[in-house]
């Protein structure tokens, strides 16, 4: 199988500021997220081919008219995509395949959530069953936490440190939600959402928008970055359980979707050590947890150290694997439609140098880890520079 | 022959110190404390723990009927005793029945499944009683009643025979509800004590003892409801009996606890008896019941089959009125309320109420709930539908704060358990300190009302602290 490996390019990229944008509705992000990412590449609306818009719940918007609507391209066709928190890495990934098959030559992806509107307590429940339902988001990744405790010995205090991590990592970007150092005892002090996570531990409600232009690496080297344009190495989706409370023998110390995920993506990119190849990484950090269990599913640490590798300095800007550059999901708050998109956007400026004020140093490889429900989702997407 | 083959008893785990009543309202307190079921009991789910403690060690499949009895049925229009037959597993051909609107309706059960085996239409009949009776606030009401429940298994044989049965009917107005009342309404009880509660028992009483030509001495217990202690007491000295010989009532450690009380009063009883012991069993209500039952046996010994008297000393004081005020639902609040449907409840009653797994045939994997397809090996259509156990370990957990859509001071414990055995399930823990949950802690299941999604009682399975484990 070809797969997608330097077959598919990002031209240009675009995001909003996010936040609680009150006086903005999802319309109106859409269409800034996409007018910069065209922008970006040197484009106008007309030269979009086709769309694949990722959002997660109905109230934000419904079919290909999300993103038609706003942009007012009627007629072109466009597909809404949900996979839980990964839509938007998978409107990314069903826009590359249409690019890499020949079918269009330029198309966009992208994604949007308007969490606000919807109130500010957790993610809103829908569907389920009556009585045999899951649960809200904090706890299922609570879930993993008291298990990693008891088996690994981590504690709350492991846990703070990737929040200051990643708000350290926040406090320069200009378009995250949270531009705020905070310490480690803000974090154990802070009202507990659902044990052993405490407020700190959980990514904030926000709202937000993310668009990227994509085409094929011989059309991006005629567009505005015909010298800087970015390539994808490998792209890979694995769903597992929607279930994990209800699997016999789930250990709970990690999820399985990442591990089939990136394990088909490195070896789609043909890469042997990800701890050496990959020069830095936007990962899921929805909870601290889940950026620590992360860190073990993508090869990066045997997963017990993660704890001790995120304090030893390893995934600061200036460690050896830097992860979550931009602040993370704990600075941007997760818009969950937006969020996948999003990471690529902070990976393709990483790549390209643009990422003033938390570049990392001589990027080669960039990793994005988008990853959805009870841990069950999981998109993992490789990018570099063309060879 | 008519004999009671097995009986079992359950009392919510929750207290409230009466004072903590008074005090809450400035009024007089009585001595001793009442049991109240947590927020997410009623009167079914109560019937059910005492229903699976009577039926511990007994095949459901050898059960031909349900009588629920209560004052306080979850539902008006439609059976409980379909409920309590769908959650204690049993056979799909047989009688079912609700027996309601007035606290004698315990013993009218036991007499209808008296008259049942003895005419032979069947051979062994369940009869269940819990109460959860409302009681007006402010009132004295709130301090006297209490809450729980018994069920006994009459059948053609069994360690102690049930004979003799004598009723009266009397027209008093005692405590009563009008259809549109909230609470338990009373007149000024002189009247009633005498000429309603005294008079009945004795001529129900006395026409058995007469009947079965015991005197006094004859009679090992007298088990008498009793709302009242003093009237109780009067009622002994008019049938001759010593206070020894009286069966407590559980005032002062439980209330008066309705229908289930004379019944929950025969268990302790029985409990304590010995082969040869003659029980006089009278209880009130619009009239009077009153029955004979005489032990021949030790009743068998099953593992894991807790007495009433675990129930009863296994218990957590709430801290003070306001609790038992959230449990009432006594403060008018908007609540969250899931989705539901009757038809998914119907889809998955086997799942949800008698708590079926599956086992897969090629992998061995337990698993719930039932997959047409292995969540193991992948084998379609392979699976065996099992009985999960009631009990397993903890797993993990959380404390979850964020309750549809609302931050909660007290957090809901959630749990993933290994189920005993093999195989996982997701359950929250009701009854518990949620700082007492831990990684390895032993849990028992309890079926609780999880929420009114469709307008219905949705009843699912909780997990809890093992009680008197």
């Amino acid at each position: 199988m070809p797969g997608i490996k330097d077959r598919v390019a990002i031209a240009g990229v675009g995001c909003t500021k996010f936040g609680e944008i009150w006086e903005k509705d999802q319309e109106d992000l859409l269409v800034e997220a996409v007018y910069e990412a065209l922008d970006d590449a040197g484009i106008t609306p007309q030269d979009i081919e086709a769309a694949w818009v990722g959002v997660m719940y109905s109230f934000t918007g419904m079919s290909g008219g999300t993103f038609v609507e706003p942009m007012k391209l009627f007629g072109k066709p466009v597909t809404r995509l949900e996979n839980f928190c990964a839509s938007g890495m998978d409107a990314f990934r069903n826009a590359s395949f249409a690019v890499a098959a020949g079918v269009y030559d330029i198309v966009v992806a992208c994604g949007v959530e308007k969490l606000m509107d919807e109130g500010s307590s957790g993610l809103p429940m829908e569907g389920g069953h009556p009585v045999m339902s899951g649960t809200s988001a904090p706890a299922m990744f609570a879930l993993a936490a008291s298990r990693a405790f008891h088996d690994w010995g981590w504690t709350k205090e492991d846990l703070a440190h990737v929040a200051v991590k990643n708000h350290k990592n926040g406090v320069a970007h200009p378009k995250a939600h949270f531009r705020r150092a905070i310490t480690v005892d803000d974090v154990l002090k802070a009202p507990m959402i659902a044990e052993p996570l405490g407020r700190f531990d959980c990514c904030a409600m926000s709202d937000g928008a993310a668009a990227l232009v994509v085409t094929r690496p011989e059309i991006a080297k005629t567009m505005k970055h015909k010298d800087d344009y970015v390539v994808a190495k490998a792209n890979a989706l694995a769903v597992d359980t929607t279930f994990p409370m209800w699997r016999p023998g789930f250990n709970w110390l990690g999820f399985p979707a990442t591990k089939k995920a990136s394990a088909m993506a490195y070896e789609e990119a043909g890469i042997k050590d990800p701890r050496k190849e990959i020069s830095f990484a936007e990962i899921h950090d929805c909870f601290t947890i889940t950026e620590l269990l992360n860190m073990g599913d993508l090869g990066f640490v045997d997963p017990p150290k993660a704890a001790e590798a995120v304090r030893d300095g390893m995934t600061e800007v200036e460690g050896d694997m830097p992860l979550n550059p931009s602040g993370g999901l704990k600075c941007f708050g997760h818009p969950i439609g937006a969020t996948g998109c999003r990471m690529l956007y902070e990976v393709t400026k990483q790549l390209q140098g643009r990422a003033d004020g938390m570049q990392v140093k001589n990027p080669r490889l960039g990793l994005a880890h988008n990853l959805g429900g009870p841990a069950s989702v999981c998109s993992v997407t490789i990018l570099g520079r063309p060879d | 022959m008519v004999a009671i083959a097995s009986y079992g008893g359950y009392i919510p785990i929750y207290r409230l110190g009466r004072q903590e009543m008074a005090q809450a309202w400035g009024i007089p307190g009585v001595p001793g404390e009442r049991s109240v079921a947590s927020g997410d009991e009623d009167s079914i789910t109560m019937a059910i723990a005492a229903g699976f403690e009577c039926l511990a060690g007994i095949d459901p499949a050898s059960i031909d009927g349900v009588y629920f009895a209560s004052t306080t049925p979850p539902y008006t229009e439609k059976q409980c005793a379909s409920v309590v037959a769908g959650a204690l597993d049993l056979r799909k051909d047989i009688f079912t029945a609700d027996f309601t609107d007035s606290i004698r309706s315990a013993t009218v059960a036991m007499r209808a499944a008296y008259d049942a085996i003895e005419s032979g239409s069947a051979k062994s009949v369940l009869v269940v009683a819990a109460d959860n009776r409302p009681a007006e606030p402010e009132t004295m009401w709130e301090q006297l009643l209490g809450d729980g429940a018994a069920a006994f298994l009459l059948s053609k044989e069994g360690p102690a025979t049930v004979r003799g049965f004598q009723s009266v009917t009397s027209e008093v107005i005692g405590p009563w509800r009008r259809s549109e009342d909230r609470y338990v309404r009373a007149f000024e009880p002189k009247l009633e004590t005498q000429y309603g509660y005294m008079a009945s028992m004795v001529a129900a009483a006395k026409a058995l003892a007469e009947k079965e030509g015991l005197g006094p001495k004859d009679i090992s217990k007298g088990v008498f409801s009793a709302g009242d202690p003093r009237a109780h007491a009067v009622l002994g000295r008019q049938l001759g009996l010593e206070m020894p010989q009286l069966q407590d009532s559980g005032f002062l450690l439980l209330g008066n606890t309705g229908t289930p009380q004379v019944l929950m009063m025969l268990a302790a009883a029985l409990d304590a008896s010995k082969a040869g012991d003659k029980l006089l069993v009278a209880n009130y209500g619009d009239g009077a019941d009153a029955f004979l039952v005489e032990v021949n046996d030790a009743f068998p010994t099953v593992p894991g089959k807790k007495p009433l008297q675990t129930y009863l000393m296994t218990k957590r004081m709430l801290p003070n009125y306001n609790a038992y005020v959230s449990f009432r639902k006594l403060m008018e609040r908007d609540r969250f309320v899931p989705k539901s449907s009757p038809v998914t409840y119907w889809r998955d009653s086997k799942m949800e109420l008698a708590l079926y797994g599956a086992r897969c045939r090629k992998c061995g994997t337990v698993q719930y709930p039932l997959p047409r397809v292995c969540v193991e090996c992948g084998t379609k259509d392979e699976l065996d539908e099992i009985k999960l156990p009631r009990k397993g370990t903890v797993f993990t957990f959380t404390l979850d704060h964020l309750v549809g859509g609302e931050y909660l001071s007290t957090p809901v414990p959630r749990i993933v358990i290994e189920l005993e055995g093999g195989g996982r399930i997701f359950l929250q823990m009701t009854d518990c300190d949620p700082k007492e949950v831990s990684i390895g802690m032993p849990v028992e299941f309890t079926l609780r009302r999880l929420h009114e999604g469709a307008e219905f009682h949705n009843y699912y399975w909780k997990c809890q602290p093992v009680r008197g484990g």
